[in-house]
């Protein structure tokens, strides 16, 4: 009864052929090469969107629930990160203090290109409840450029999935491979 | 009124003497207000003495009364396990330091440095007196009456510096309380059918 094994089927001659027909005089012609890389590499990105654990108070507890197993950020390919060299986003989910500001932007730098931050909550949006504070940053965006903000106090883990698919259409619509 | 607690009360004025200036019992709450000076002592008899046994320090706190001429007050709370029972001791100071309790408990060396840190209130002989809560190179302390809320800095990353940078506080909305009537506090929670059991039927 066995399974006869596929040779795989490689349009590797065909490719070879279309492709030495492009040159130098037809290449803005046949441009089509460079926006369908832009697509698979957007396509990678947004289905594998490493955040940066950076939970600063009760948002993270909404930020937790996002990843178990009800939301399960893990099909969209959010899967959390010790490190910041390993993640594409950080997500700011709670209080940022003027304390913690400094190593917050520590974490940020050492994040390598592209990446994005989401902001979560009212305190990292704007300082919300503790926005006339002597010790909280007005905003996380006073420190880092901002992509997404999830509004609430806190926002439910929902509104951060949401806010994730938001990142990802955004990148969607404006990643480029080349910048 | 709690006799144990009236009890516990005697004992400790009479061991104590001139040390205990003051004593409250109210609220099934035991308080005494004791001399500044004599902090140690009072806290190692509390401790080890057979009819208190307070062997926890829960909290060491401070409180700020700007119109007082001694205006802060530390209060040590106190638990006993063994009794169940809790005690509470006040002791003033104007800013003077405060004996260190960290040789009676050693808990006390991080309460010491949040009153510190929020109050200004020193403590002698706590060995290591830092800030626990607030900014490096914070300056005030935030919890003293005449502290402004916002403070006096805030933070901002300057792109051509590339760091994090102080600048003095500036809102671009001011502070505002407001005092119009809240359902909670302008007006009697009174709901449908409260009547009923406040009315003289009651």
């Amino acid at each position: 009864m066995g399974v006869e094994p596929k040779t795989p089927q490689v349009p590797a001659m065909e490719q070879d052929v279309l492709m030495s027909q492009v040159n130098d005089d037809n290449m803005n012609e046949r441009g089509f090469v460079v926006a369908n890389i832009d697509k698979v590499v957007n396509f990678a990105r947004t289905s594998s969107l490493w955040p940066m654990t950076f939970g600063l108070a009760c948002c993270a507890v909404e930020m937790i629930h996002a990843y178990m197993p009800r939301y399960d950020l893990d099909r969209f390919g959010v899967v959390p990160r010790p490190s910041p060299r390993q993640s594409d986003v950080i997500i700011v989910a709670g209080t940022l203090t003027n304390k913690m500001a400094p190593a917050f932007r520590k974490v940020y730098d050492q994040m390598s290109e592209p990446r994005w931050v989401i902001s979560m909550g009212s305190c990292a949006n704007g300082g919300g409840y503790y926005h006339y504070s002597y010790a909280v940053v007005r905003g996380c965006d006073r420190v880092v450029p901002v992509d997404v903000y999830v509004p609430g106090c806190p926002p439910t883990a929902e509104a951060l999935v949401y806010g994730v698919l938001q990142l990802q259409k955004k990148i969607k619509r404006t990643g480029t491979l080349f910048r | 009124m709690d006799t144990a607690l009236n009890e516990l009360k005697e004992i400790v004025i009479d061991a104590l003497g001139s040390s205990v200036l003051d004593s409250q019992l109210a609220n099934d709450e035991l308080s005494i207000v004791i001399n500044r000076d004599d902090v140690p002592r009072v806290l190692k008899y509390l401790r080890d003495d057979v009819n208190c046994q307070f062997k926890l320090l829960l909290d060491i706190c401070g409180v700020d009364y700007p119109e007082r001429e001694e205006r802060f007050d530390v209060v040590y709370n106190l638990l006993s396990l063994v009794h169940n029972r809790r005690i509470r001791v006040k002791t003033r100071t104007a800013g003077d330091p405060v004996p260190s309790a960290t040789e009676i408990f050693s808990t006390a060396g991080w309460f010491e440095r949040e009153c510190w840190d929020m109050y200004g209130v020193p403590f002698l002989g706590n060995p290591d007196l830092r800030r626990i809560l607030t900014d490096y190179g914070f300056e005030g302390h935030p919890l003293r009456k005449d502290f402004p809320l916002s403070g006096f800095v805030e933070i901002r990353y300057d792109d051509e510096k590339k760091r994090v940078v102080y600048e003095p506080t500036k809102l671009t909305q001011d502070f505002r309380s407001f005092d119009f009537l809240s359902p909670w506090d302008g007006q009697e929670p009174l709901l449908p059918g409260d009547e009923k059991a406040e009315g003289e039927g009651a």
